[in-house]
């Protein structure tokens, strides 16, 4: 990165400023969904199935209306009376609010109790009684594509199969032939595991209508809030909700990573509940609801195949793959992209050919597929050709640094078009690949490792080399129902030249207040420090898709520096009026315009601000405002170089990570504090799925695994010491050469550590050790290959 | 995640405390650091009527050697025993217990006695105590009694402590030099139970022999085990390898663990072996046997 251009008191792009949101999350000042208490607010609690799929055969709610402070229980009856009993997911699929037939996972959502206290809710739920008929279960989705599997969803007229879509890209016959002419095939399944955002915060909100006004107000943990406000008035119009008569508020948020785009059946009765009622309705998940009812990620089922030439030139690819989406596709990917970006599988590799399938599957287990801190089924696809590229590693007996070295996309080949249709902006990765190689020292520790194995003793090093699409997206492909994945900004420059700039998207986390006032201070030269930030609030911020997918920066970002430059233009306007020159002969740098030639005769941007509003060119408006609605003309694709280093105890079989060297490039850096802060929390998040975390499910359709007890969230103590390095290739069409970065560890992480334990094993003849590596699952190899302890 | 109604009694004494629960019985429970019995209240998996929190009564938490043993008050917070001068220079098996047991925040409030009284043979302490041949002190409305710990686990979750009676104190003989202890323990992540574990304490001769054995397993069954059979292999015997894994083999035979997330028996039952290896080879290491 070069030296920043601003000074420290402005604060533009480059500069590791301090982030403006610390100081009242530290103080714990945050003011998030559960800390909104309203005069006279009700409590809302679900009774939950504890059946994977049963048919309701009554609901009795007697005793739970008798206990003092139960004012109401809500089931689907209720809400069929006001056809509220089933919304649409944003896949276009169907999803129960409430049922009124049947359950089809453990923990959905039967009634719902609301209450003057949330104790007396609790108790309330207790006391309520259904019974139920247990139906046939089914859990495995390749079963449920048996021909005499139960068809699960009995409320489409039609569906005669668990089949949910057939999704595929890339040439088949071209592929086919390709693997038909290879010298060497390698073949690998792999599954990438049901797993959970497990944000910090659970999911909740608060309903609030106002029945003279007709006004609803919901709080809500949303990072789309734009998008489910439209949503609401479509789908609730005919009850009488008009969209200017809704307000979605996002207030802080306690992380977000995808789980909170989803509308969840809670928020739609807690809504249903104070519009019936007329009072404030607050509903907020505890940890095991969140865990077990909220929508997971991954749960892909994956069939590789890599093609390559003898010398190990890759020639061919081709994916086949399971989706396992749950009793409803409730992903929350672009329209048009029901496998989302998964065909990003072609990876940093200059492959020819390329064909890859997905077919997603109803099975009883909570809806969803949503995108856990990567952008659409990118992680599965980054972990499938990492994992695959070291097989044919093995198989060739090469270097996996060596091979991925010989098979990458060169530096000078991009613009790059994938074999599967996208078009790779701009990269670099021999150079981050050798860069992490140099820190970590690559050849010492093979050598290390050498000398070890020679002793009995378990050491691996390995990469992954991945390449992200990120950013979504460009209006003529990426939509969600039909609303183009566009984002903005709206910017205001007051009389004395502090600023106040409104975006359509949410920060969870990621630092939007302090680097999206880094861009406006960079194109504008206004201290940074004095722009405010605001989001979240549909009643002021302009309309957006939200933050997802790291499209925060390429698209919102792209927007507050477009929305800056317009402002900037008229500031040119204004400075030409009070210089009494023409435009043409002013130049510009951060903060202020000067005569060409004449540096002293100067106007600073806010000299130009108090003009604006005090002495404003005749003929001209007053003010100093713009608005910007940014429709990107492609994604972004970061990529970097991560290695691991993992020494495995003989004895009980644990991977322990000893080093872990994690070289990024997402491009110009706003805040490189920031950007490591992202790394470091996405490193940590990428070996929680290599190591630790796993939702799975027993033959009953039980959830194993839904709790913290045994949702194993990583902490400092399982964490190594990060090492983070950056190059940068600037994203040739964005505004600033930016791309996004809140991703990219959680994605390229969980590779390289599974990569490293089959390196560590690699001479015992091992080519795979499915994720989470548990130490069960490691001593089990050992054992077989006589070297366990 | 919200327990259903009870009620709350703060005694300031021991006396007080036995008369109410004698009072209530069955539907009263002692709460000491919460630790365990909160979230089992939390998760409705448990229900007392009545809570008698003996965190208000003076004089439950020390830890101090007096006659020949060390003891430890009834209510002594994990973090007090890290912190324990004497358990730090002394009883290294102790300190290895309890810095693995939870996480500091839990610490902080879990207790010794309420680590042994909740009769969870998961928990770390119940090993340790029966590798060190403990006592607990218990009282009652018949006043005090002591319990050998090879009769206080009676069961799954059940202990010989009556419902009126209150865990006061835990004695450890202060075992004599060239003694060692270690505790060694399989967890998936910090703060989790053991996948398995081993708590090995040693005391050994001029000649290397071992004089005194204690060896004893978590969460190897439905309670707490001690391995006898393992015990007898070392006594009288030379620390070396071999004997070491001999009497790991026979521990590991005793355990009859059960699968769960954690990992099956058989790893479950190999575990129990390999740490009982790694805890028997440090103790003997802090013993002065290497
Ligand atoms: C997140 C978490 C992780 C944990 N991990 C571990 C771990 O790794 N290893 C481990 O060993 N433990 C672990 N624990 C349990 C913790 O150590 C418990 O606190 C301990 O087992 C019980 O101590 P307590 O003082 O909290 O007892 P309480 O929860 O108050 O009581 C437990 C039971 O003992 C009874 N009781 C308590 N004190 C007395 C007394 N003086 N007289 C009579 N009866 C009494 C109570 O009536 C109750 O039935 C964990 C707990 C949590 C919350």
């Amino acid at each position: 990165m070069s030296e920043p251009r601003t000074s420290p008191e402005v604060c533009g792009m480059g500069h590791s400023m301090k982030r403006k949101e610390d100081p009242r999350f530290i103080r714990g000042k945050g003011n998030y969904v559960d800390d909104i208490q309203l005069p006279g607010m009700l409590h809302m609690d679900i009774v939950r199935s504890p059946f994977a799929h049963a048919k309701i055969k009554s609901i009795d709610a007697s005793k739970a209306l008798k206990i003092p402070g139960v004012l109401a229980v809500i089931t689907g009856e209720t809400l069929a009376k006001y056809n509220l009993h089933w919304m649409p997911t944003l896949m276009s699929d169907t999803q129960m609010v409430l049922p009124t037939e049947k359950v089809m996972y453990q923990a959905q959502e039967v009634a719902a109790v609301i209450a003057t206290d949330r104790y007396v809710a609790a108790d309330g739920v207790e006391a309520v009684e259904v019974d139920y008929e247990p139906l046939p279960v089914v859990v495995d989705p390749f079963k449920a594509l048996a021909p005499d599997a139960p068809v699960l969803r009995t409320d489409k007229k039609d569906k005669k199969d668990n089949r949910i879509f057939h999704w595929q890209a890339g040439d088949r016959a071209a592929t086919d032939k390709a693997f038909a002419e290879s010298d060497v095939v390698v073949k690998q399944d792999m599954y990438i595991p049901r797993i959970h955002v497990a944000s910090i915060e659970t999911c909740g909100c608060v309903a609030d209508f106002d029945r003279v006004s007709g006004k609803l107000t919901v709080y809500m943990t949303t990072q789309a809030p734009h998008a489910v406000r439209t949503v609401f008035a479509l789908v609730a119009g005919h009850v009488g909700l008009s969209e200017e008569k809704i307000r979605i508020i996002s207030p802080d948020i306690g992380g977000g990573f995808g789980g909170k785009v989803p509308v969840y059946p809670g928020y739609v009765i807690a809504v249903a509940a104070s519009v019936v009622i007329g009072k404030p309705v607050k509903w907020v998940e505890d940890r095991m609801e969140n865990l077990q009812a909220d929508s997971f990620a991954r749960d892909y089922h994956i069939h590789a195949e890599l093609a390559a030439k003898k010398d190990g030139t890759m020639t061919a690819l081709r994916i086949k793959t399971l989706a396992d989406h749950g009793y409803a596709d409730a992903a929350a990917n672009p329209s048009k992209f029901p496998a989302g970006l998964f065909s990003i599988c072609t990876g940093s590799y200059a492959l020819k050919h390329a064909f890859a399938e997905v077919d997603g599957v109803y099975t009883n287990k909570p809806p969803g597929g949503i995108a856990y801190r990567c952008s659409f089924r990118v992680t599965e696809a980054v972990h499938c050709i990492e994992r695959i590229t070291d097989v044919l590693a093995q198989e060739l007996k090469m270097d996996p640094a060596e091979l991925r070295l010989k098979n990458f996309i060169p530096p000078e080949k991009f613009p790059w078009k994938s074999a599967l249709g996208w078009e790779y902006d701009s990269g670099n990765y021999p150079a981050a690949l050798h860069k992490a190689m140099e820190i970590v020292g690559y050849e010492a520790l093979r050598k290390e490792q050498a000398e070890k194995r020679a002793r009995g003793e378990l050491m691996g090093i390995c990469i992954s080399s991945f390449t992200e699409i990120v950013g979504a997206g460009p209006s003529k492909q990426f939509d969600i129902l039909g609303l183009k994945m566009f984002d903005s900004c709206e910017l205001r420059i007051h009389p004395t030249g502090k600023a106040l700039a409104r975006f359509g998207t949410k920060s969870q986390g990621q630092g939007h207040e302090t680097t999206y006032a880094q861009i406006i201070a960079e194109e504008l030269g206004i201290p940074a420090a004095q722009v405010q930030v605001e989001e979240g609030d549909t009643d002021t911020a302009p309309y957006g898709l939200g933050t997802y997918a790291s499209r925060s920066t390429p698209t919102a970002g792209a927007a507050g520096s477009l929305a800056a430059r317009k402002v900037r233009e008229k500031a040119k306007q204004i400075a030409a009026h009070l210089l009494e020159c023409s435009p043409d002969d002013l130049v510009w740098e951060p903060g202020k315009f000067s005569v060409k030639g004449a540096p002293s005769r100067s106007k600073t941007i806010q000299e130009i601000a108090l003009a604006a509003y005090t002495n404003h060119p005749q003929g001209m408006e007053a003010g100093l405002e713009a608005v910007s609605y940014y429709d990107p003309p492609n994604l972004t694709f970061p990529f970097g170089s991560y290695i691991a280093v993992v020494d495995i105890d003989r004895g009980t079989g644990q991977v322990k990570v000893r080093r872990f060297v994690a070289v990024d490039d997402c491009g110009n850096i706003i805040n490189p504090m920031i950007v490591d802060g992202q790394i470091h929390g996405g490193l940590a998040m990428g070996l929680a799925p290599a190591l630790l975390e796993e939702i799975s499910y027993d033959d009953e359709g039980n959830i194993t695994g839904g709790s913290f007890m045994d949702y194993l969230l990583p902490t400092a103590v399982e964490t190594p010491s990060w090492e983070t390095a950056k190059t940068v290739t600037p994203s040739p069409h964005h505004p600033f050469g930016a791309k996004g970065v809140g991703e990219s560890a959680t994605v390229g992480a969980p590779p390289a550590i599974a990569n490293a334990v089959v390196d560590a094993l690699a001479h015992l003849g091992v080519r795979h050790v499915e994720i989470p590596i548990t130490p069960e699952k490691v001593w089990r190899l050992l054992k077989e290959k006589g070297l366990a302890e | 995640m919200i327990p259903s109604a009870f009620d709350y009694h703060a005694p300031a004494s021991i006396p007080e405390a036995i008369a109410l629960l004698s009072r209530f019985g069955e539907s009263a429970k002692v709460i000491s650091g919460g630790q365990s019995l909160l979230p089992l209240l939390k998760l409705r998996l448990g229900t007392a009527e009545h809570l008698v929190d003996i965190g208000r009564i003076a004089g439950l938490e020390y830890v101090r050697e007096e006659g020949g043993s060390l003891r430890i008050g009834g209510r002594t917070r994990e973090s007090v025993l890290e912190r324990s001068e004497i358990v730090q220079t002394r009883f290294p098996i102790l300190l290895d217990t309890a810095r693995v047991i939870a996480d500091p925040l839990v610490r902080n409030r879990a207790t010794v006695g309420g680590n042994l009284a909740h009769g969870d043979p998961a928990n770390d302490h119940p090993a340790t105590m029966l590798a060190l041949r403990a006592t607990v002190v218990a009282q009652g409305p018949n006043g005090e009694r002591t319990i050998p710990i090879d009769r206080f686990f009676t069961g799954l979750f059940a202990t010989a402590l009556a419902a009126d009676e209150i865990l006061t104190e835990i004695r450890i003989p202060v075992p004599p030099n060239r003694s060692g202890g270690a505790y060694m323990k399989l967890e998936r992540k910090v703060g989790d139970y053991a996948t398995a574990a081993a708590a090995a304490q040693v005391t050994l001769d001029g000649a290397g022999n071992f004089t005194e054995v204690g060896l004893a397993l978590t969460n190897a069954g439905p309670v707490p085990v001690r391995a006898s059979a393992a015990e007898d292999v070392l006594l009288g015997k030379r620390a070396d390898d071999a004997r070491i894994a001999e009497a790991a083999r026979r521990a590991a035979e005793v355990a009859s663990p059960t699968a769960d997330r954690r990992g099956s028996v058989e790893y479950k039952r190999e575990m129990a072996r390999v740490l009982a290896v790694r805890a028997l080879k440090k103790a003997v290491e802090r013993a002065g046997g290497r």
